[in-house]
């Protein structure tokens, strides 16, 4: 089995090369309960920052996704506290003044690019912090949407910006105020609750399970 | 990266591909679908499962791992708890920060009652965030909520509980509009219709999606709106048994601080558990898809103060989990990807089974395949079949995928497979618990009073197997029929004497049973140190 040394923490432990960051901490005997959520990359719970032992370059990953690599020193960052602003969304529009309301640190951003560089997303997040601050709602939301908050980007910023929770009012208020909504749900919502489809699921709920498994077996299926 | 000899397999895949492009697999018949399950299913085999031997199930079957739970110690035995001062004293207790608990928090919330969130790790750290696929509703011109019922009872083998299915279908719609009105950002066309494609075993377009992001864009959604209203939320604070008043009625629950060890007492008129899923126990050896704490606690806690479960022995393996490269080993492959046109095909180039069967139907075929018939693609993990990606680009173009999938692209980019251009190796994965906790109309457990359940730990809705998309919905319109009744109820309560005597009674009756053990439950994380040590050592 081939084996690659790790520190984490600091601390050296060889283990075998094919784990992520994430599977070997715990053959290193790691017991997690901090930075390990859905172990699949959709969570941002495990942001990581590792350096190849010799090289200058730091590198921003999520844990569970990351293969290990000889000589990587790991450190983790389980939590960061970002700066949560509340607001009522019957309340608000996505009006001119609406980022410059919520989140006024966005105008403080010097283009470092460092939350680009960090992103373990590999999104352009400086871009969609730049469609924020010039109100472009719908581009900021788009360019946002892949975000996990793992919160790696808010830790290397400058101006103190809570990226992730820019981009989610963004996408509230893109998709409650700048979508169309969809009529079809509407109807059908307001059918339903007017009654209109109780007798039919009455019926087929009153049906011996016999007609209900010839029903099924013979339904046309959509193209 | 592929090796070599996998690169010299897809040659064969890529042989075969202009013939099963003209010509789809049949569909299976209701015969052909039963030998099937029967022969390979998991479910359906009597190894992995062992007997219930006490309690509300007694005498019932249900995986070994979840059995050993259900038959541990309480990790509370013989701890003295002081009731006249709870750190927390609320209307309505939430446990489980998933969709379903969140959903729960805003309905109870907007109802007037005090409500607070406790979740063993991070609030949204939950097999919620993670689905892929979508949310099925019922709200286009050529659907009706009867169709949906119909598409449903028959993927549940007929065993779905008529009156909550009744509940999922017919208040899809609305729970559409309403993560709508919240602003989830919904794949939609210019006119705000919303885009929706099928599934295994549903018969309309009926599967609404946020890209392959859409657990993650809901629970984002429904979480920024729990900490919007303010509900308190502990993180890192898992729940390890439920307290009753003297009159047998649930009134709070033992709560333990994850990374103090510290306990603390939560007294509450009403609890609703919204723990989630059991992937993490692994049933059969199973890798899973599910999140890192999805090890059924809140089927332990209920059962321990009497509720009862129901298909607790119905596990539903994802078709396509990743069987190669070994670091995505277990992870999902969303269903939306057979949606839009891709096949399973075996080492002769050949499509097997019609990619949208039931996922109980085409994981019983893959199981065969790689099994019995031998011809699955060998992988350091075993064995797998390929998931036909370049088919997609074949019917649809490549920016099918680049919009429809991003994530499954990205994922696989990141070793080196491009899936435009090559085929990927799948094989089953432990995705879904399809039983749970029996529970009525209204949210609430049968037996015990002011106790609701929201969410994958309710059994029964989706029978003995879950079809794509019913998960996300029953998330929501359970989560928030459980907050608004939970919170109801606790207008009305009048709580007793604070006690864990029952603890002490199951105790006694697993004895009884000639049962004992040093186990304790619940598990609350699986011991992933020792496994990869037995794997490697």
């Amino acid at each position: 089995m081939e084996l690659a040394k790790v520190y984490f923490d600091g601390k050296p432990y060889d283990v075998p090369a094919e784990l992520t960051i994430m599977t070997a901490m715990e053959y290193a005997g790691y017991r997690l309960v901090r930075g390990c959520g859905c172990r699949h990359g959709f969570c941002g719970a495990c942001a990581t920052i590792y350096r190849i032992e010799g090289k200058s370059k730091v590198h921003f990953v999520l844990a569970c996704q990351q293969k290990v690599e000889e000589g990587m020193y790991v450190a983790s960052l389980p939590f960061f506290p970002l700066d949560k602003r509340t607001y009522n969304m019957e309340e608000i529009r996505p009006d001119d003044q609406i980022m410059m309301q919520f989140f006024p640190e966005i105008f403080g951003c010097v283009a470092c690019n460092s939350c680009t560089k960090s992103c373990s997303k590999s999104l352009n997040t400086m871009q969609y912090i730049a469609y924020a601050k010039r109100n472009d709602l719908k581009r900021c939301a788009e360019t946002s949407f892949d975000c996990v908050a793992c919160g790696i980007c808010s830790a290397r910023c400058p101006a103190n910006i809570s990226h992730s929770l820019v981009g989610l009012l963004a996408r509230r208020l893109s998709a409650k105020y700048l979508t169309p909504k969809a009529e079809h749900t509407r109807i059908r919502t307001e059918a339903i609750n007017a009654g209109e489809f109780d007798a039919a699921i009455d019926d087929m709920i009153k049906m011996p399970m016999e007609e209900i498994k010839k029903l099924y077996d013979t339904r046309d299926i959509e193209k | 990266m592929y090796s070599a000899k996998m690169l010299e397999l897809i040659k064969t895949v890529e042989a075969t591909r202009e013939e099963r492009y003209k010509n789809e697999p049949n569909r299976l018949t209701a015969d052909e679908k039963k030998a099937l399950l029967n022969g390979y299913h998991p479910d359906y085999q009597d190894s992995g499962f062992g007997t219930i031997q006490v309690g509300k199930n007694k005498g019932e079957k249900a995986p070994i791992e979840l059995v050993e739970l259900l038959h541990a110690n309480s990790r509370i035995k013989g701890i003295e708890f002081d009731f006249d001062t709870p750190k927390y004293d609320v209307d309505v207790l939430i446990i489980g920060g998933g969709g379903a608990g969140a959903s729960a928090a805003i309905e109870a919330k907007k109802a007037g009652a005090n409500v607070m969130i406790a979740t063993k790790l991070r609030i949204g750290d939950a097999n919620s965030t993670m689905a892929e696929g979508g949310i099925q509703a019922a709200d286009k011109e050529n659907d009706s909520p009867q169709q949906h019922y119909l598409d449903s009872m028959g993927g549940g083998h007929y065993a779905n509980k008529p009156e909550l299915l009744r509940r999922l279908v017919m208040d899809g719609p609305g729970a559409i509009s309403w993560l709508e009105n919240l602003g989830v950002m919904f794949d939609k066309e210019l006119d705000g219709t919303m885009l929706s494609v099928s599934g295994g075993g549903i018969s309309r377009k009926r599967l609404h999606a946020c890209a392959d992001y859409t657990g993650l864009e809901i629970t984002r959604v429904l979480i920024n709106e729990v900490r919007n209203l303010g509900v308190p939320i502990a993180d890192y604070t898992a729940a390890l048994e439920l307290i009753l008043d003297e009159n047998g009625k649930v009134a709070g629950a033992v709560l333990m601080n994850m990374l103090t060890g510290e306990y603390v007492v939560a007294k509450a008129k009403t609890v609703i558990i919204s723990t989630g899923g059991a992937g993490r126990m692994h049933y059969h050896g199973f890798p899973t898809t599910n999140h890192y704490g999805a090890t059924a606690d809140g089927l332990i806690m209920a059962y321990r103060v009497g509720a009862s479960l129901l298909y607790q022995e119905a596990i539903q393996y994802h078709p396509t989990g990743v069987a190669y490269p070994t670091q995505l080993f277990g992870a999902l492959v969303t269903e939306k990807v057979r949606s839009i046109g891709a096949q399973l095909v075996n080492i002769d180039g050949t499509a097997f089974v019609h990619p949208l069967e039931t996922r109980d139907v085409v994981s019983s075929a893959i199981i065969r395949e790689c099994g019995e018939r031998g011809k699955g693609i060998p992988t350091p993990n075993g064995a797998g079949v390929w998931l036909d990606t370049p088919l997609i680009v074949k019917k649809s173009g490549a920016s099918m995928i680049e919009q429809s999938i991003p994530g499954i692209m990205h994922m696989f980019q990141n070793y080196g497979i491009d899936i435009r251009e090559v085929p990927i190796l799948m094989y089953p994965t432990f995705h879904y618990q399809n039983g749970g906790i029996d529970i009525e109309a209204g949210g609430n457990t049968k037996e015990i009073e002011n106790l609701f359940v929201a969410g994958e730990a309710i059994g029964g809705i989706h029978g003995r197997n879950r079809l794509l998309g019913n998960s996300m919905l029953d998330v929501v319109v359970f989560g928030r029929l459980a907050g608004k009744a939970a919170a109801e109820k606790a207008a009305s309560v009048n709580l007793g004497k604070m006690s864990l005597k029952h603890i002490d009674d199951y105790a006694k009756t697993l004895e009884a049973a000639g049962i004992e053990n040093d186990m304790v439950s619940p598990k609350l994380l699986p011991d992933y140190v020792r496994d990869l040590h037995k794997a490697y050592n």
